[in-house]
């Protein structure tokens, strides 16, 4: 076996973990609003994005014209995921010179946020190969996790169920909090995106709050770019 | 049929958005304004989408604040992911047991 994609397959171990139980999750939303185990999966298997999959349950369960939930999903899912353009362009950056295009066009269906933080967080280049690997180990557990919750959760009881909502919610806690601790203007940025995301919410309410994430984010990003920028010798870092 | 429709565009849109810009973007940027403003957007993005949303994710508010003030701590000690997202799970649960 290749080293790097033994490698990205050691590093997907985590992951795949954290995406058992977060997709169990997952599994256990779509079948509460009507899907079938076995389609809650394929959704899963094909779109690898939490809050997407989950906002994309709930438009399709809430019914309408075929028109209207087509245009629904467009919309939501082009806001939602929109990060992981950023994410992309990002990453790109860091790619070994092996990534030809054909890699990046099936590597690209990978991009989630913890495959990202940790492909970003490699010191080397990041090659195809390691990227497989990372994906292949992640995909399976996201996968697995969905069908596994899907199947056996509505045997949970209630309140197990509900505490496991916060589940991915951590995950993001632990990638963001350490860099954050690290670097003062990381901090910032975490703590202008906080401040954004809560005035959304309570000051306007209006504005979906898929929609309000991504405006908050690009005005926490861009404030700290415009006064914490990267001096030329740290590339990649942040 | 009206299904399949849907669990296409899902997945193509959601395809696209990601392996587009992956497939475009070649020439290092050399902006440093842009490069700063890539470095920081994963943090901004993953902070906007768990602040306030982790409060209302457990269905009740004193056992989310429980959960994400054990999920900070523990990833203030650098704890790996799995156990801080179990641990915020398990305590949030344990609070609601108790009470």
């Amino acid at each position: 076996m290749n080293g790097q994609f033994a490698k990205g397959m050691r590093h997907g171990i985590p992951i795949m973990l954290g995406y058992l139980s977060v997709s169990f999750g997952f599994g256990i939303l779509a079948v509460e609003n009507g899907f079938a185990p076995w389609v809650a999966t394929l959704i899963s298997a094909t779109n690898v994005t939490s809050a997407g999959q989950a906002s994309g349950v709930l438009t399709i369960a809430a019914g309408g014209t075929l028109l209207a939930v087509v245009l629904q999903l467009l919309i939501t899912q082009f806001v939602i995921n929109l990060r992981y353009s950023l994410m992309a362009i990002s990453l790109s950056q860091k790619l070994d010179p092996s990534f030809t295009t054909p890699h990046r066009l099936a590597a690209g269906f990978g991009i989630t946020d913890e495959i990202f933080a940790v492909a970003y967080a490699q010191p080397t280049p990041v090659t195809p190969a390691y990227m497989y690997g990372l994906i292949a180990v992640s995909w399976l557990g996201w996968v697995t996790g969905t069908a596994l919750g899907a199947v056996a959760g509505q045997l949970l009881p209630d309140m197990v169920a509900d505490a496991m909502g916060i589940l991915l919610y951590g995950m993001f806690i632990a990638i963001v909090v350490p860099p954050a601790r690290k670097e003062k203007r990381v901090l910032f940025v975490v703590l202008a995106a906080a401040g954004l995301s809560v005035l959304f919410r309570f000051a306007l309410p209006v504005i979906p709050s898929s929609l309000a994430v991504v405006i908050s984010a690009v005005v926490a990003a861009a404030l700290g770019a415009w006064w914490f920028p990267l001096q030329h010798d740290e590339e990649g870092e942040g | 049929m009206s299904l399949a429709i849907y669990l296409v565009t899902m997945a193509l849109v959601t395809y696209l958005i990601r392996a587009v810009p992956f497939t475009l973007f070649r020439k290092k940027i050399t902006s440093r304004f842009i490069r700063s403003f890539l470095a920081y957007i994963p943090y901004a993005v993953l902070t906007a989408m768990t602040i306030p949303a982790i409060f209302y994710s457990t269905g009740d508010m004193l056992t989310a604040v429980v959960g994400t003030v054990v999920a900070l701590i523990l990833a203030y000690c650098n704890c790996p992911l799995i156990l801080v997202a179990v641990a915020a799970a398990a305590s949030a649960l344990l609070t609601g047991i108790v009470i």
